[in-house]
């Protein structure tokens, strides 16, 4: 079947029960997101679906027919991070870096429906990711951070 | 001619005194707060546990407000009406009220200042208060902490926003209290009566409602709607599959859920919440009371578990297979894996909108909440997904007819996004030092 990843149409060869995880990563070679529970308890395998923060590892590529996905890798690259990738590099939000994709996925749902979110939005809104190294409020000062710039660019856009 | 005029007049001044008599309720005086250190401490601590019992906090607590002191709206079919602030602050809350201003709030619905409140302070139940029980309260809510915090104003409207109105709807609808035991039942079964009718207010939910919103009581606990939910029948008309007996109502109200059951959802999340803070003894009595509210064991309805229905397929059969049995099919029970959902009354319950809100928003995990949790699939599953995936559900899991409506709830359901938990936010005292700190 297609499918739609970071703006790019995919045909992709697999059983249609297959977890979007699973063609993520073994069929595109997009490793961002992470395995950690397949149970949807952990949030580590967090992609976006249109505009929806979702667990990739519970959602089976015969829902996705004419729907876009995003992947970490969709925000920008290694050379040229996107700016809440680059919030996270600047905050140094990241430990062992296992949850930091889901992390990033989720956040950017939010920051797309609430650009400048509230310390509780976002602690609200990362609530199904979990992080076992502990750098949440690293994270949430990342997020925080990435809000504030967009913040100001819109401001500074709107004052030319 | 003349004497006719008199006789109008004197008709007129005799239903106009009678109306009055009927509207009127005079105000009763300010009194100065009563000093903290002037209760009993064992009675705040009662008062408290009543307080759970009579979920006060849930209505009386706006989301991220401060405790009791009230602006959550509550919608209902005559406009929204907004909670009071029940803290004893003088000025906004109810610091000035005297016992007997409370006692007389409760019982008849009619404030310190005599104005007639409307039934969604559920008087119409609280009615069966006893004194002591009244008394517990009073201690408990006078030694809050005071917030100055005044509700929005309702949006009730014209001519309902009246309230004398509301004197006529008591006539017709309000039983005063006090409670009556039933001398052919335990001492039990009446302590549970006494709490789920009244305090416990349970019909409120699960008893429907006429035209003027009270609560139809020939139909007591035939089932309901409430915020987006809908209130299972509790009486002999439960959808459960399997049937509740004492000792699964005990447990499934004290800790949230029940293996053979499911999970509390929505405001009853709440009402489990709750009652997981106080004595055991409250907790079964009200199991007992509603165990014969249920009526006898109906062996012959208990499913076989993990029962393959006939009939059931389509499109849906592929979406419960890939998103859904990874949990529910795995064999393993609640509260670690996903329930058997033949078990559940969700697939069986009258309408599809409590099956509806939990696929939609998932059961969250919560602070301090030891309950089954579940991934929310409103962000996976488009609504023609969300239908077909229902009809197998539907079919599969149940022996009803197909729902009917669905996809006006799965719509309503999206847009209202009923609250899955819609708890307010815990007390800062019982929250971390992270949550404080997020929170100021």
């Amino acid at each position: 079947m297609k499918l739609n990843v970071n703006g790019r149409e995919h045909e992709v060869d697999a059983e249609p029960d297959t977890p979007l995880l699973y063609v993520l990563r073994d069929h595109l070679e997009l490793n961002g997101a992470k395995f950690g529970c397949g149970l949807g308890q952990c949030g580590a395998c967090t992609v976006m679906v249109d505009d929806q923060a979702v667990f990739s590892c519970l959602t089976p590529i015969l829902l996705l027919e004419g729907r876009r996905v995003t992947t970490v890798e969709g925000l920008g690259t290694a050379e040229k991070p996107g700016p809440l990738q680059q919030a996270f590099i600047d905050e140094q939000a990241a430990q062992c870096g296992y949850c930091i994709a889901g992390m990033i996925m989720r956040a950017h749902a939010l920051l797309a429906r609430n650009a400048s979110p509230s310390r509780d939005d976002i602690r609200a809104a990362l609530e199904p990711n979990l992080c076992r190294c502990g750098t949440h409020m690293r994270i949430i000062r990342a997020v925080q951070r990435a809000a504030g710039k967009r913040t100001a660019e819109a401001a500074a856009g709107g004052g030319r | 001619m003349r004497k006719t005029l008199l006789a109008v007049i004197a008709v007129v001044v005799i239903v106009g005194a009678g109306i009055a008599a009927l509207v009127w309720r005079p105000a009763i005086d300010r009194v100065n707060r009563p000093a903290a250190g002037s209760f009993d401490a064992a009675l705040i601590k009662r008062g408290g546990e009543l307080a759970a019992i009579g979920n006060c906090r849930s209505c009386h607590t706006a989301p991220g407000g401060r405790e009791f002191a009230g602006g959550l709206g509550v919608p209902t079919p005559f406009g929204t009406i907004y909670s009071t602030n029940i803290t004893p602050d003088e000025k906004t809350g109810i610091g000035a009220w005297s016992e007997a201003a409370f006692r007389r709030a409760l019982r008849e619905g009619v404030d310190r200042g005599g104005r007639h409140l409307y039934p969604a302070f559920p008087y119409d139940h609280f009615t069966l208060a006893s004194d002591d029980t009244i008394k517990a309260l009073y201690a408990f809510v006078m030694t809050r902490e005071p917030v100055a915090a005044t509700a929005p104003a309702n949006t009730v409207p014209f001519p309902l926003n009246l309230r004398p109105l509301l004197a006529g709807w008591k006539l017709l609808f309000l039983r005063k209290g006090p409670f009556e035991k039933d001398p052919g039942q335990s001492e039990e079964w009446n302590r549970g009566a006494y709490l789920v009718n009244g305090l416990g207010h349970c019909g409120a939910c699960h008893t429907p409602r006429n035209f003027l919103g009270a609560e139809n009581k020939h139909q007591a606990f035939a089932g309901g709607e409430t915020e987006g939910w809908t209130a299972y029948a509790l009486d002999a008309a439960s959808p459960a599959p399997v049937a509740w007996d004492k000792a699964a109502l005990a447990f499934y109200l004290r800790n949230g859920w029940q293996g053979d059951h499911g999970v509390a959802r929505g405001p009853m999340s709440e009402v489990t919440d709750n009652l997981a803070a106080v004595p055991m003894a409250d907790v079964q009595a009200i199991a007992t009371y509603m165990a014969s509210v249920a009526g006898p064991h109906r062996a012959s309805n208990t499913p076989s578990p993990r029962r393959e229905r006939q009939g059931a397929g389509g499109p849906g059969a592929a979406i419960y297979a890939a998103a859904c049995a990874t949990c529910h099919d795995a064999g393993r029970a609640p509260p670690y894996g996903g329930i058997d959902l033949s078990l559940s009354t969700g697939p069986s319950g009258p309408t599809a909108r409590n099956a509806i809100n939990v696929i939609l928003g998932g059961l969250p995990a919560e602070d301090e909440q030891r309950r089954p949790i579940m991934p929310g699939f409103a962000g996976v599953l488009n609504d023609r997904q969300m239908a077909d995936l229902l009809a197998y559900v539907r079919a599969r899991f149940s022996d009803k007819p197909p729902w009917t409506d669905v996809e006006k709830q799965i719509r309503d359901a999206r847009t209202e996004q009923s609250r899955v938990h819609p708890g307010p936010a815990p007390e800062p005292a019982r929250g971390s030092p992270g949550e404080k700190e997020a929170r100021q």
